[in-house]
């Protein structure tokens, strides 16, 4: 049975006259990760902002199981730890000193501090440099570090804002380990990015704001339902094909779109498995591809038809 | 306490750990100061600079040259002969402060016009335009040696004695009841003078009769009676470059506070359930607790090497705690209103060097017009400045030390209150 940790109800918020969260509404339970997608200046940021009690809602409100989340002193906020997307490091204190700064915000002191700092440096492979400054680190590295602050106090809730910018792959991929083994032992994770493929990894339930509104809060599964097409088949000729080859593809069951492109077509399944049929009709019609292959949608797909392609800026 | 505690420490390990800060903050000020005290006349003991003087001397009369020995032999000139071209040409270059003339046959006109029957002669005197205070000086000094000197010549020398007998033939042309008195003076002043002259012969090293200054002056600082050398020029020069360095050092806390929030530092800190309060607080704390430690080392290296004095030290530690306090407001209100570091920084710079300039910090307000020191008060540095100079080298009491110390709390409450009214503002 999922344990509800945090639930955020009709959060809204505006600057001058624009409203930049309108009636934003989810719920995180424990051990579970969310991923929070919207386009620029959709609203993702002040929504995370009040979450972690930076920003002030003008109505609705954020709880941890009851316990309100507000701006300035809240009790609730010794439960949630922020990445912040920037690096929040003090380049010339020591991996350690920081840690143990931010640690002491939350409480932490003496032995017990000390003693998290090596847990958490274990945690993010950084116990090696444990005292040197971040100024000497790489970018993965830092990274790294930046989210290792955020453990110090044990969160229960840990949001993370974009916390892979500028990492190379082996950097990212030691990130994911760190949030999978966090997610193993209870913590519930809300992960904002714009790498789609990060959130398809990670998540196992996604929510999409735009305009400051949620458009969906579904696990991958149910969104990839929600497409008309989950898969697409390219295929290759050595010359352009006619539209009576067309119209015939058009007709193929689990086909839900067909376009020429090239000396190819495109075409949009209703799933996977629906491609042999194709293939084989396209056999019997004597049509020889020099090439095919076969494509999953991706959550871009999914985040690019539900918040249209218009530039945003 | 425990997190105001450690933002407070971290602060300061930054601190210490920014060369560049330190060096500004601490190095740069005690070098200025050191360099600016010497200007202003040291730590009193030194010998005030003499002043250079052309003395174009075209008379060959006893007279005038009595009054270039006269000149000569002052402990405030340096005097040096030249031609009337050489001399003009040296104070418009600037080697000489001024240029002195006698005229040829100065002496006898000169002799003349003290009993006012001739014309007055005319001495030269051309000076360099930036050295004003310079003119009334060797015009003083000037004065002096042509009284004593003409006069003494005139009732004691060969020269008043040819007048004399000048005057008595002339009269003698023209005897009338009117110039009966006239003559019975001139016979009298005669008289003195062979008196005068058998006088002189007998004792070579008697001075001849003359006008001399009617007075001599008792020359005494008033300063700190508790100075026995008097006054320290080093003490204002630290007390002003102590206060705009560390006014620099307020600047970069509130920049840093900038950067801070540019960056993701800010909100990190803010998520922490300590309040954006706590955290303006301790950055208060530690900019107070840095600038009032800068101070300290910076009058320690005062009184040690420039040895001035700290005669109110009470007094000294409430001002300097007042101003620490100050600054670090200062660096908050920066910190609220800027809108960016770039910008801010120069705003802030230009803001303190105005504040420094009429607060005292580089000249002493005492030489303000009336107008600009009332305007001043209005200043929170004038308080500070004041405020140092009154514990050091005026050696005032606790009461001097008070009011510097109400006024730049007052200044405090306004710079912490128009922040915070901001960053609420703000966080709404």
């Amino acid at each position: 049975m999922a344990t509800e940790l945090l639930r955020v109800t009709q959060l809204t918020k505006a600057y001058g006259g624009r409203r930049a969260v309108d009636g934003v509404s989810f719920t995180v339970n424990r051990g579970q990760t969310v991923g929070l997608l919207g386009p620029n200046g959709a609203g993702k940021s002040t929504t995370v902002g009040m979450i972690c009690g930076l920003i002030a809602a003008d109505s609705g409100s954020v709880s941890l199981e009851g316990q309100a989340v507000t701006t300035g002193a809240c009790g609730a906020k010794r439960r949630i730890g922020f990445v912040p997307q920037d690096l929040a490091l003090y380049e010339d204190l020591s991996a350690l000193e920081n840690l143990k700064l931010f640690a002491a915000l939350y409480g932490l002191k003496g032995a017990h501090c000390r003693r998290r700092a090596d847990e958490v440096l274990a945690l993010v492979n950084l116990s090696e440099r444990a005292h040197d400054k971040p100024a000497t680190y790489s970018g993965g590295m830092k990274r790294r570090l930046n989210i290792a602050a955020a453990l110090m106090h044990d969160p229960e809730l840990l949001i993370l804002d974009e916390p892979t910018v500028g990492v190379d792959p082996q950097s990212r991929n030691a990130i994911f380990d760190t949030l999978d083994r966090l997610k193993a032992e209870g913590c519930a994770l809300i992960y904002t990015s714009h790498y789609m493929e990060e959130v398809e990894r990670l998540a196992d339930r996604i929510v999409i704001v735009d305009h400051g509104k949620v458009l969906v809060d579904d696990t991958p599964e149910g969104l990839f339902r929600k497409l008309p097409a989950h898969a697409a088949l390219r295929v290759d000729f050595d010359s352009p094909v006619g539209d009576a080859l067309l119209d015939g593809v058009r007709g193929c069951a689990g086909v839900t779109g067909v376009a020429r492109e090239g000396d190819g077509i495109e075409i949009k399944l209703a799933a996977a498995a629906d491609a042999l049929p194709v293939m084989t009709w396209l056999s019997a019609q004597g049509a020889r591809p020099t090439y095919f292959a076969t494509a999953r949608a991706s959550l871009e797909d999914i985040f690019l038809n539900l918040t249209g392609r218009t530039l945003r800026d | 306490m425990n997190a105001i505690s450690a933002l407070v420490r971290k602060d300061i390990l930054l601190y210490l750990q920014d060369r560049r800060a330190l060096l500004l903050n601490l190095v740069m000020p005690i070098m200025l100061a050191a360099f600016f005290g010497y200007l202003f006349g040291g730590s009193g003991d030194a010998k005030t600079s003499r002043i250079d003087v052309a003395l174009v001397l075209q008379d060959a009369s006893p007279t005038a040259q009595k009054i270039a020995a006269g000149l000569k032999a002052d402990p405030n000139l340096r005097v040096t002969d030249m031609t009337a071209a050489q001399a003009e040409e040296e104070v418009r270059k600037g080697k000489q402060k001024a240029a002195v003339t006698i005229p040829a046959g100065f002496g006898d006109a000169a002799g003349q016009a003290l009993f006012g029957a001739g014309e007055k002669p005319s001495i030269k005197v051309q000076y360099d335009p930036s050295q004003q205070a310079v003119l009334a000086m060797v015009r003083g000094l000037l004065t002096q040696q042509v009284m004593q000197n003409v006069s003494a010549e005139m009732f004691g020398g060969e020269g008043g004695r040819k007048l004399a007998d000048q005057s008595l033939a002339d009269l003698e042309k023209n005897a009338s009841a009117e110039n009966a008195e006239l003559r019975s003076f001139l016979g009298n002043l005669k008289t003195f003078m062979a008196a005068e002259e058998k006088r002189t012969a007998s004792q070579p090293q008697a001075t001849k009769a003359g006008l001399t200054m009617p007075f001599t002056t008792s020359e005494q600082a008033v300063a700190s009676k508790e100075i026995a050398a008097g006054y320290n020029g080093y003490a204002h020069s630290f007390a002003g470059m102590g206060v705009q360095f560390i006014l620099f050092m307020g600047i970069d806390m509130g920049i840093g506070i900038l950067l801070a929030r540019r960056s993701g530092i800010w909100n990190r800190l803010l998520a922490a359930p300590i309040g954006a309060r706590s955290v303006l607080l301790a950055r208060a704390l530690s900019g107070a607790l840095i600038a009032f430690t800068l101070l300290c080392v910076i009058f320690a290296v005062a009184v040690v090497v420039f040895k001035i004095s700290i005669v109110n030290p009470l007094g000294f530690l409430g001002v300097g705690l007042s101003f620490a306090l100050l600054t670090s407001s200062f660096g908050l209100l920066i910190a609220a209103f800027g809108k960016t570091p770039e910008a801010a920084r120069g705003m802030a710079v230009f803001a303190t060097l105005i504040m420094v300039m009429l607060g005292g910090a580089w000249v002493p307000a005492f030489l303000f017009p009336e107008w600009v020191q009332t305007l001043t008060l209005a200043v929170p540095t004038r308080w500070a400045v004041d405020g140092f100079d009154a514990m050091t080298w005026r050696g005032l009491g606790m009461d001097a030390a008070l009011q510097a110390i109400g006024a730049q709390l007052a200044f405090t409450v306004l710079f912490a209150g128009l922040a915070a009214w901001r960053f609420g503002r703000e966080a709404r």
